[in-house]
């Protein structure tokens, strides 16, 4: 029976903030990544990685802090595979990122063998006493836990990095023009290195928050694509960190609607709904892409290509 | 200092000897990594790439096994390489490889229980069209919007996903099912079933489809100007495109025949082994065949010795499963490896390694 009164807006708005915060985690970082040149396709492998050491650390330790700091460390090294293959040895990085995910899901299926069904501590909310009672925005605005509003300081930090600091323009300029940085002195390759991992941290720290504070257990393949969204965020934000956020939250909003939808009973294929999200996020796509003089604007002119220093 | 020299042209003993190395270096880092699970390195590797093809005890179950697992994954990878030669990357063949499962299973089982000869191969060219069609979808994305091809082939195996579970637990259910989720059985359906060709042997319709199309992406590549087209827009796009060569029509054609190819795989898949369509219908190998496809160096006939040792790891993984207690997934990291370490052999070929200090000009 289909019930839409059943669903709560408070609930609803909670929900989608939690959905949307380990895309937007692993988006910021591959858009750092990006913006330096690199295209990693390996960010679903790197956030599967994260989701497990994160699980494992946490359920070891009991501490949901050290199980998130273990999900960027185990991101940050897996990705620095994929900089030791693309800018040392100079491997295609399409296909080192493809192999980055095949590997990160095998080995954190592995990883977990041991995990599943186990519980992990849960990470505190954030209690402001009479504030968080506030009706609505007590628990949208200030009942999250901290990685919440740690990724939004991240977007304004990542915002506010390439904006207004010399470090965050040199990386630009790296990922516009390898040669020209590379003649005006700038390590290419080490900058490039940096931002991978970076980016496998951030990735990390997104697959950490489902299996930590969304779902939160472990179970394998739990990502469930949550990386491959996070790359197209990427393309749909147009390498800007105030617009992957609204991409992130506009992803996040389509899951918990469905899912709200699917618990309500409404008279629509349950399957059809699961694949809203990817239905959307394709369509989302194709509108940003077909406008073709804007999208080449955006995108860093040596995306993906590789750099080799010939003197 | 180590320094790379770019070399004029790739080498060609070391683009031939790159898998072989790969393949050893991914025996020795996967035994570290078994000693690391607590499994004796040596015995596991002998289970894994010796006992499915050798041992007394197993064998005569497993050495059929290897045609049968070898089989899709050759028939995608040939697909997958003309695309990835051309720099056109379908990276959503597991989707395809469902769809066309789907759409094949679909004619027969509104045929049932009819018994006829044109059953058959209507379903092969139901599941040709199937696999080909969702490939249309990220192709005709690309040349129409500029969308990008690779985000969007890999998000539509999510929503081909989705359509299986819908296909298995309604409108392909098994009505004579008790309710269970899963179609009929094919295989009780003898104008339906994919039998084997040469019984005892593995080899069904699938697997001879897969060296036909070994031999027919041989001759495309080395012999006709389609597939001259597809090197040449691959190593110097440029050039093509002076050529006269049509980037989106190479897009179509690449997709097209991965898609097409990866449908016939689900279809052969879903009448001969698997038997009928059903929630977990895929076991992922439309993405261990892009492992395939750069393992055997984008070439049909390496393709076919890579799909051959990729199949042997899936039987030598399953065999060490039950013998030695490894996790499913020890196999799975073992795969992924062995393209880590293809990707970074790779350096030898294209690069000198220099050693020792820069050369004054």
């Amino acid at each position: 029976m289909t019930d839409l009164a059943a669903i709560n807006p408070t609930l609803l708005v909670f929900a989608l903030i939690v959905a949307s915060t380990p895309i937007l985690l692993a988006a910021l970082g591959e858009l750092v990544v990006e913006r330096s040149g690199v295209l990693n396709l390996g960010v679903e492998g790197m956030m599967i990685v994260g989701a497990i050491c994160g699980f494992a650390a946490a359920y070891e330790s009991q501490s949901p802090l050290l199980g998130f700091a273990a999900a960027a460390l185990g991101g940050a090294a897996l990705s620095l595979i994929f900089a030791f293959l693309t800018q040392f040895l100079l491997s295609n990085q399409v296909a080192t990122g493809l192999a980055l995910t095949l590997f990160g899901l095998g080995l954190a299926a592995m990883l977990g063998q041991n995990y599943s069904g186990e519980a992990v501590p849960a990470t505190p909310r954030l209690n402001l006493g009479p504030i968080s009672d506030i009706p609505f925005v007590g628990r949208v605005v200030f009942g999250h836990d901290w990685v919440v509003y740690f990724s939004l300081l991240m977007a304004a930090l990542v915002w506010a990095f390439f904006k207004y600091t010399r470090p965050g323009l040199i990386l630009r300029a790296v990922g516009e023009n390898h040669d020209a940085a590379h003649a005006l002195g700038y390590p290419v390759v080490a900058i490039r290195v940096a931002a991978i991992a970076f980016g496998g941290a951030m990735a990390g720290l997104g697959g950490a928050y489902i299996s930590l504070v969304r779902v939160p257990t472990w179970t394998e393949g739990m990502t469930a694509g949550a990386g491959w969204i996070a790359l197209a965020i990427v393309v749909f934000g147009a390498w800007r960190s105030g617009r992957v956020v609204l991409g992130a939250y506009l992803f996040g909003g389509v899951t918990i609607l469905q899912l709200n939808l699917q618990a309500a009973g409404v008279a629509m294929s349950p399957e059809l709904l699961s694949a809203s999200p990817y239905l959307i996020t394709i369509a989302v796509l194709v509108v940003i892409s077909a406008d073709r003089s804007r999208a080449a604007l955006n995108a860093p002119a040596a995306l993906g290509r590789t750099f080799h220093a010939s003197s | 200092m180590i320094r790379l020299e770019r070399r004029s042209e790739p080498n060609r003993l070391f683009a031939g000897i790159t898998p072989v190395l790969a393949v050893v270096a991914t025996m020795i880092a996967g035994g570290a990594m078994f000693a690391a699970l607590g499994a004796d390195p040596f015995v596991t590797i002998r289970t894994i790439f010796w006992d499915p093809l050798f041992s007394e005890q197993f064998a005569s179950y497993s050495r059929p096994q290897l045609l049968v697992k070898a089989g899709p994954l050759i028939l995608i990878a040939i697909g997958l390489s003309l695309g990835f030669r051309a720099g056109v990357w379908n990276i959503g063949a597991e989707g395809q490889y469902i769809m066309g499962a789907i759409a094949g299973a679909a004619v027969a089982l509104a045929a049932y229980p009819l018994e006829a000869v044109w059953i058959f191969p209507a379903m092969i060219l139901a599941g040709a069209i199937g696999g080909w069609a969702w490939a249309m979808i990220p192709a005709i994305l690309r040349t129409r919007f500029n969308t990008n091809e690779i985000l969007v082939s890999l998000l539509l195996v999510y929503v081909a996903e989705q359509v299986l579970a819908s296909a298995s637990t309604s409108w392909l259910r098994n009505p004579e099912g008790a309710g269970f989720p899963g179609s009929r059985n094919l295989a009780q359906y003898p104008s339906a079933a994919n039998n084997e060709i040469i019984a005892g042997t593995g080899m069904h319709w699938g697997v001879a489809a897969a060296f036909i199309a070994v031999i027919a992406a041989y001759v495309l590549l080395s012999r006709h100007i389609l597939g001259f087209n597809i090197r040449l827009a691959g190593q110097a796009p440029r050039a093509a495109r002076f050529a006269g060569v049509s980037p989106n029509r190479l897009v179509l054609i690449c997709f097209g025949a991965s898609g097409a190819l990866a449908g016939l795989a689900g279809l052969y898949e879903v009448a001969g082994p698997a038997r009928q369509i059903s929630i977990d219908f895929n076991v992922g190998y439309g993405f261990t065949a892009i492992i395939v496809a750069f393992l055997g160096r984008l070439h049909p006939v390496g393709i076919l010795f890579a799909g051959l040792l990729m199949g042997l790891t899936y039987i030598g993984g399953e065999l060490a499963q039950i013998m030695l207690g490894l996790p499913a997934a020890a196999i799975q990291s073992f795969q992924g490896m062995l393209l880590f370490f293809l990707l970074a052999g790779d350096v030898f070929t294209n690069f000198r390694v220099r050693f020792g200090g820069r050369v004054a000009a």
